[in-house]
């Protein structure tokens, strides 16, 4: 986040935002990114409308058009109420706001924030994803966060970073599907147990099962399947044609979190 | 120019709007006004063979008002906005770095001689009550302010620098005050190296505050010192200049 910001030089490799090299041109990057760091520093002494025209100032903006602007980001962020505020008297929640209008005064191509939830109030945190999904029409928003429902909930693309490599990239969406089609499904059946076991053996789409006593009569099957393939049509049909009786059937769904771990530490997958 | 304007204001008023700004102003007029009485009861009221802005602003009662307020005054500069983090969003905005730098020591030499203003005063009530005032003249008062002026350049950029080497207030007042002290004390060596001519005596007088200021104060404006304060100033800030790119070396 740093480097794309050009506040720090990358240790190798290079970034180009927009197509202008973070080092070389960096001065072409700063006036196309709006960027909150971590914790959001604000000058605490200021007043909320001083500082994002000082702010807008600062980045360039004529003084017609830094007015203008103002006017909109204060409305566009809900600042309105507080605008002759001093911005040490304020809430977090109303900080986050006062950064976020800051990193889109000079309605910059992209938006760089870095844990833009971080000790928020769940209402506060709603309403401040809100303002970034809102912002992702008209802007590129670029957030890091450890937050996973959040990625979940605002992002179209995810990349994982770890020790300064990229693991995965992709959309939400996709990373799940790669994931489910190793993931086990789950059936809760009511059949003998030894019946239960020859069965799973004679199919060939089931590579490995696992099972263990629910409550009743009921057994909990973890049936993992062989590449990739969908076993739940297969395993109604056979339990079926047996007459066992059927109580769940779920492929288990992979969260952010599950999908994190396991492009971070693939090392580990298997004692899991 | 526009971001350069733009952050001198800013850090004016943050000199201004806050509170710290006026403390040092209080607390620099109140020293000031005591040094004066002080001062005027010393001399009790005899006419003195040397001009009074020589007896106020080259002893121990301008001495210990400079070399204390301009590690406060500069402390906070860089060190703050460090700590505080707002130096990270600041230098991700399309400022470059001269112009950070320039904008801080401008606001910082501004504020610095808003402070002396007070003691102007205290020198035209002096003239008010002086038996001769045609020999306390605005060139006398020039050439001490030039002194000042002068002063302030070299130790508001020591302090800048200072505090861009560190994130704590604290370590970059001690270390303006450490320097800051050192000079004022290589200056006090040269009254009794002076007597021995030698290469010492040479480079002590040449960098010898009191002295200089002890120039200025009698109206003499000596080009040699001129060009040591501006020569020091613009070391201090390009070394200034440095520390705050160097987060940016490979």
């Amino acid at each position: 986040m740093r480097i794309l910001s050009c506040y720090l030089p990358a240790t190798s490799g290079t970034a180009r935002v927009a197509g202008f090299d973070v080092f070389t041109e960096a001065d072409e990057v700063r006036r196309r990114i709006g960027y909150m760091p971590e914790n959001n520093p604000l000058y605490q002494d200021m007043r909320v409308r001083e500082y994002l025209k000082f702010r807008a100032r600062l980045k360039g903006l004529s003084w017609k058009r830094s007015r203008e602007r103002l006017d909109t980001v204060i409305e566009q962020c809900g600042l309105g109420d507080v605008s002759r505020k001093i911005i040490g008297q304020l809430s977090k929640g109303y900080r986050q706001r006062v950064g976020l209008a800051d990193a889109l005064v000079h309605e910059p191509e992209l938006i760089i924030l870095d844990e833009p939830t971080i000790g928020l109030d769940p209402n506060q945190m709603r309403s401040v994803r809100q303002l970034i999904k809102d912002l992702s029409r008209n802007h590129t928003v670029l957030i890091s966060t450890h937050i996973l429902p959040e990625v979940e909930m605002t992002c179209t693309r995810v990349l994982i970073l770890h020790a300064g490599r990229i693991l995965a990239a992709d959309t939400p969406d996709n990373l799940q599907k790669i994931m489910t089609s190793n993931s086990q499904v789950i059936a809760e059946i009511a059949a003998p147990r030894d019946e239960l076991q020859t069965c799973w053996e004679e199919i060939a789409e089931i590579a490995y099962s696992d099972m263990s006593p629910a409550e009743g009569k009921f057994i909990r099957c973890a049936l993992t399947p062989r590449d990739g393939i969908d076993v739940r049509p297969l395993i109604f049909s056979v339990v079926r044609e047996r007459g066992w009786v059927l109580r769940e059937l779920t492929r288990s769904r992979h969260t952010l979190e599950d999908i994190y771990v396991r492009v971070t530490r693939p090392d580990e997958e298997e004692e899991i | 120019m526009q971001a350069y304007l733009t952050l001198t204001r800013r850090e004016l008023a943050s000199f201004f709007v806050s509170l710290t700004g006026y403390v040092i102003i209080a607390a620099a007029v109140f020293l000031m006004g005591l040094s004066f009485v002080d001062m005027l009861v010393q001399s009790q009221g005899t006419a003195t063979p040397v001009p009074v802005t020589q007896l106020w602003y080259s002893t121990i009662y301008f001495w210990g008002i400079l070399l204390l307020a301009a590690p406060v005054i500069t402390m906070r500069l860089f060190a703050l906005e460090k700590y505080s983090g707002t130096f990270e969003t600041l230098m991700t905005t399309p400022v470059s770095d001269l112009q950070v730098v320039l904008a801080k020591f401008t606001a910082a030499m501004i504020f610095y001689m808003s402070m002396w203003v007070p003691s102007l005063i205290c020198s035209l009530v002096l003239r008010q009550y002086m038996t001769h005032p045609e020999t306390f003249d605005a060139g006398l008062m020039g050439s001490t302010f030039l002194g000042i002026f002068l002063l302030g350049g070299l130790f508001m950029s020591l302090g800048c620098f200072a505090s861009a080497l560190t994130k704590s207030q604290i370590v970059a007042a001690m270390i303006s005050l450490t320097i800051g002290i050192s000079l004022f004390f290589v200056g006090l060596l040269s009254g009794s190296l002076s007597a021995t001519a030698g290469w010492e005596a040479e480079l002590v007088s040449h960098v010898a505050l009191t002295d200089h200021m002890n120039d200025f104060a009698r109206g003499l404006v000596d080009t040699r010192h001129v060009v040591f304060y501006v020569s020091v100033t613009f070391l201090f800030l390009f070394l200034t200049l440095r520390v705050v790119e160097s987060r940016r070396w490979k």
